[in-house]
């Protein structure tokens, strides 16, 4: 280099106690912040995006995408907003002629190498670049020599890479080495030969979380295979959800097209899953969008065949069966993956005919898979999001880590027999032969479903609206996203019909009834209702104070 | 001595030991007065070698011109973690040689620099970060420095003052951005050349996070001679705002090439004229480079009347850079000689910040087509935006380094990107155009 810029002094030794708060403007609005915020962050709380692509919150900034760069009053050159701090009585201009003229040239240079193959890419319609350029970008681009190409490469794991695409921001290789701390991906080469790589074979097997870095590409850079020209993103609906694969619950969004469950990508919480989700769970979703669902209920017939039937006549058949047992012991078996309402409400049920034993069975994994830059998030040791809720219900576990046996008293029991969602896989047709009433309540048939006198066709988590309490105790509402299939309804609706029969109580008709419900019930569900759950959860309250601590974002 | 060439016009200071081969070693640069400076520094306190260089008036040779006793200054002065003094010898600017020569011909009075300089900054450890391609000066350097250590002019408690400092030669890979000082520091690190973020400024979070400072090969071979003879001595080269002397490093189409060092001042004319003994084959002047390849090109007309210092420059319409004077004759074709630097930016761009990574390679793809008569006027307009654009608007200057060859000749030699047009050439054949196509 020809030139050395100066080294200019460091700054001044700390003084009298500064203030906590910088109050400075922001295109003209007065802006008041935390000492140490960025303009960009700082901005963000007046609503002005600034466009940016290096710089994501929950990883370090190089400041080198160079398209935040704000005019700050005073200083000589633009400033990127992503770095530089606020100080107090700064005028910033983030859409003036300086800044909008700034981001027109970087986002023309973006576009000299770019394959500009929108109808073909996946990321058209949510891409950064795409809505930049329409936003803000020259009206017709000057390039005119040949592009660079990369071509396709494949990173392993589910992560695909068009190298052409790349704007360079380096968020997928920052992502690898400072959150899942696996350095898996580099930067070859330099000027505008420039490209992302893996480390020779080695490629993304193997990683646990690099499905994010699909996530935070702010391109079509990096695609998910499993995604790959499934669905264009206008045509999508994002539907909040909480991930039902571990006890972590990560907050996530469903993507759906046409009642199919197209994607899963995490939402952001601080408080739980920051801006990530694991490998698992992002892959864990063909079964929301399996076809051989129960879609109406079933009652067994005197010779033994099953007839699909009105929900009158199966809940009316049932009750009429039930006040008949009215006293005898049940026992049932619940899955940890029904949500606390479709869990209390089972609770009811079984309270209401006269009390009995709930166990449920769910599968463990042997470790725990920390994310090791974001600590408080992991893929738990169980593997079903509601493992919490069912304890804090007094339903306790039975069976082994794979969710198999545990069952034998229940499927020798001579009275009252309830299911809720448990598949039974590892039970045969005369599970449940010697009960006197068999109730199976699902979304698929299983074979050990046959000797049910009743089978009642439900949701699944997609399909419905509820909550799961995540393994700190949190409590996290999640929407349908899905429309169910026929006539299977929620549980809390189902088994909150029988239980208003059975004991004459209001019966619930919204699942923030059945909430409510259940928080007046039991009182590790107190001092929440579905409006302060919000879309982000809550602990529940005690006499004031958070049952258990939850996980801080890092 | 004859290296290469001299002329009686020049000021030998750091030059001294030029074309000697007994200089580098260590008994005889002993014997000319060598680590003298070095023993009146450790005489002083760091803060009074500091006021001595602030009053000589050195200012950076790599090219910025920033004063050196100033930036020294800036460095904690009760050190709570270590210090780290950064020799900056990437030396790669296209026409620059100078610091090459300095370290080949007289190692220890870097060395010696490189010592004064780290006892002033209160700094233990210096590193030299030479450049790669520069294989027998850094065999020079590494023999310099075991000469030194064996005679105890480097390392611990030197020459019985209790003061110890360390010196490492690091070998650089070859790369034009790890001359960038956060570049530099990042290599040194074993990361990527990648040049930082300031602030933080170096002097509070440099090398490995500690305070450093970062100087180029000329400006601490200068040191000892300011130390030595003092402040005062110094100025009477030069001017009040650039004292001293400075190596031009003259190449290109005068007959005799080379090092030379003059006061600062000296009128570019008379370099060409009576230093360098005029333009080869008597040749007209066409025009000049004064700073590196990353200053405005001059034409012949303000090159005449150019006074080589940081100011002379200036005015004349350029910079003065690290003085690496590349002069051109009427035979040179600018557009070819532009591309070529051009290509260079395109090269060794480090590919962090976008406009520098595109905006480099995107203008040598428009100057390529020029050059190879593909062009159109309205490329020329297209090539000062987009090098405009590069201004300012990156972490480091490699980006900025672009924008004066190309708008500087554009401006100033025109006709003869025009000559190249795809309008003027005369062979261009008429594309018939089927009908129906518009």
């Amino acid at each position: 280099m020809s030139t050395t810029p100066p080294t200019s002094a460091p700054t001044a030794a700390p003084s009298a106690p500064a203030p906590a708060t910088v109050t400075l403007t922001i295109d003209g609005q007065t802006v008041t912040v935390p000492k140490g915020t960025t303009i960009l962050e700082a901005a963000k709380t007046i609503g002005t995006k600034v466009p940016h692509y290096c710089y994501h919150p929950g990883l370090s900034s190089p400041a080198m995408c160079r398209l935040c760069l704000v005019e700050v009053e005073g200083a000589p050159k633009p400033q990127p907003g992503c770095v530089t701090t606020v100080a107090d009585n700064q005028v910033v201009r983030t859409v003036s002629d300086k800044a909008l003229g700034n981001r027109q040239g970087v986002l023309e240079f973006y576009l000299v190498n770019h394959p500009l193959d929108c109808p073909i890419c996946d990321m058209s319609g949510e891409c950064d670049l795409q809505n930049y350029v329409h936003a803000e970008g020259r009206e017709h681009g000057r390039g005119v020599e040949p592009k660079r190409v990369f071509g396709r490469d494949d990173f392993g794991g589910d992560v695909l890479f068009y190298g052409d695409r790349c704007v360079m921001c380096t968020r997928c290789v920052r992502f690898m080495s400072e959150v899942e701390k696996d350095e898996r991906l580099t930067v070859v080469e330099r000027g505008n030969r420039s490209v992302i790589d893996t480390f020779f074979d080695e490629g993304l097997d193997g990683t646990h979380w690099s499905g994010n870095i699909v996530d935070i590409c702010p391109v079509g850079a990096l695609v998910s295979k499993a995604f790959l020209h499934k669905a264009r993103a206008w045509d999508l609906e994002h539907t909040p959800s909480v991930c039902a694969s571990c006890s972590q619950g990560c907050n996530v969004e469903l993507h759906t097209r046409d009642n199919v469950v197209q994607r899963v990508k995490p939402r952001e919480n601080l408080d739980v899953n920051g801006w990530w989700m694991c490998d698992y769970g992002r892959a864990d979703y063909e079964w929301m969008n399996e076809g051989d669902r129960i879609e109406a209920p079933l009652v067994r017939q005197a010779d033994g065949s099953s007839k699909a039937v009105a929900w009158k006549e199966a809940l009316g058949g049932l009750l009429a069966r039930a006040k008949e047992l009215q006293g005898r012991p049940v026992k049932a078996v619940v899955s940890a993956r029904a949500s606390n309402e479709d869990l209390g409400a089972l609770a009811e049920l079984v309270g209401a005919l006269g009390g009995g034993e709930i166990v449920y069975r769910s599968p463990r994994s042997a470790e725990e898979i920390v994310l090791q830059g974001f600590p408080t998030l992991a893929r738990r040791k169980d593997l079903a999001p509601n493992v919490k809720g069912a304890e804090l219900l007094g339903m306790h576990r039975v069976g082994a880590d794979d969710a198999t046996g545990g069952l034998d008293k229940v499927r020798a029991h001579d009275g009252i027999v309830v299911v809720l969602g448990d598949a039974l896989a590892d039970q045969d047709e005369r599970f449940g032969a010697s009960a006197a009433l068999y109730v199976y309540v699902g979304t698929q048939l299983p074979v050990a479903a046959r000797a049910a006198h009743v089978v009642l066709p439900v949701t699944t988590h997609a399909e419905q609206e509820g909550t799961f309490t995540n393994h700190a105790g949190r409590v996290q509402r999640f929407w349908p996203a899905l429309t169910a299939p026929g006539m299977a309804r929620p549980a809390w609706l189902v088994l909150g019909a029988l239980v208003g029969e059975l004991s004459g109580e209001a019966v619930p008709r919204t699942a923030a009834d059945a909430y409510a419900a259940l928080a007046e019930a039991v009182p590790a569900f107190g001092g929440l209702a579905y409006p302060k759950l919000g879309a982000r959860g809550a602990l529940p309250m005690i006499s004031g104070a958070a049952v258990s601590s939850g996980a801080k974002g890092a | 001595m004859a290296y290469p060439y001299v002329s009686d016009k020049e000021a030998r200071v750091v030059s001294q030991g030029f074309g000697d081969p007994k200089q580098r070693r260590i008994d005889t640069y002993v014997e000319r007065g060598g680590y003298g400076a070095l023993k009146k520094a450790f005489g002083l306190s760091p803060d009074a070698v500091v006021d001595v260089v602030k009053a000589s008036g050195l200012r950076g040779r790599g090219g910025a011109g920033f004063p050196t006793g100033v930036k020294w200054s800036f460095m904690p002065k009760q050190p709570t973690k270590p210090h780290y003094l950064l020799c900056n010898a990437d030396e790669s600017e296209p026409g620059t040689f100078k610091d090459r020569e300095l370290m080949r011909w007289n190692p220890h009075q870097l060395i010696e620099g490189c010592l004064i300089g780290a006892y002033a900054i209160r700094a233990k450890h210096v590193y030299i970060y030479c450049r790669g391609e520069f294989f027998e000066t850094n065999q020079v350097l590494a023999r310099a420095l075991e000469d030194a250590y064996a005679k105890g002019y480097v390392g611990k408690n030197i020459l019985g003052s209790g003061n110890d400092i360390d010196v490492t030669v690091h070998q650089g890979a070859g790369a034009y951005i790890c001359g960038e000082e956060t570049g530099l520091m990042s290599s040194l690190e074993g990361r990527r050349g990648l040049p930082r973020v300031k602030p933080p400024f170096p002097a509070a979070y440099g090398a490995f996070g500690m305070p450093t400072t970062i100087n180029n090969v000329e400006t601490l071979c200068a040191v000892p001679h300011i130390v030595a003879n003092g402040g005062d001595w110094y100025r009477q080269w030069g001017s009040e705002k650039s004292p001293g002397t400075k190596l031009f490093c003259v190449s290109g189409h005068v007959n005799k090439p080379g090092n030379y060092e003059l006061p600062l001042g000296f009128p570019l004319a008379s370099l060409i004229e009576d230093v360098c003994g005029g333009m080869r084959d008597g040749n007209s002047l066409k025009a000049v480079i004064p700073g590196g390849s990353s200053v405005p090109i001059l034409n012949a007309e303000e090159a005449m009347s150019c006074k080589l210092d940081y100011e002379g420059c200036v005015t004349a319409g350029s910079m003065l850079g690290c003085a690496s004077v590349i002069v051109m004759d009427h035979t040179t074709d600018i557009v070819k000689a532009v591309r070529r630097m051009v290509d260079f930016y395109a090269h060794e761009s480090c590919g962090q910040c976008t406009p520098c990574r595109e905006g480099s390679s995107w203008t040598a793809q428009i100057m390529r087509r020029i050059e190879d008569g593909d062009g159109t006027e309205a490329d020329l307009d297209t090539l000062m935006q987009i090098t405009q654009q590069m201004v300012g608007t990156t972490i480091c200057v490699l980006s900025d380094s672009v924008a004066p060859p190309v708008q500087s000749s554009i401006k100033k030699f025109r006709g003869e990107y025009l000559a190249r047009m795809k309008a003027a050439r005369s062979t261009e054949v008429p594309v018939a155009v089927p009908a129906g196509v518009a």
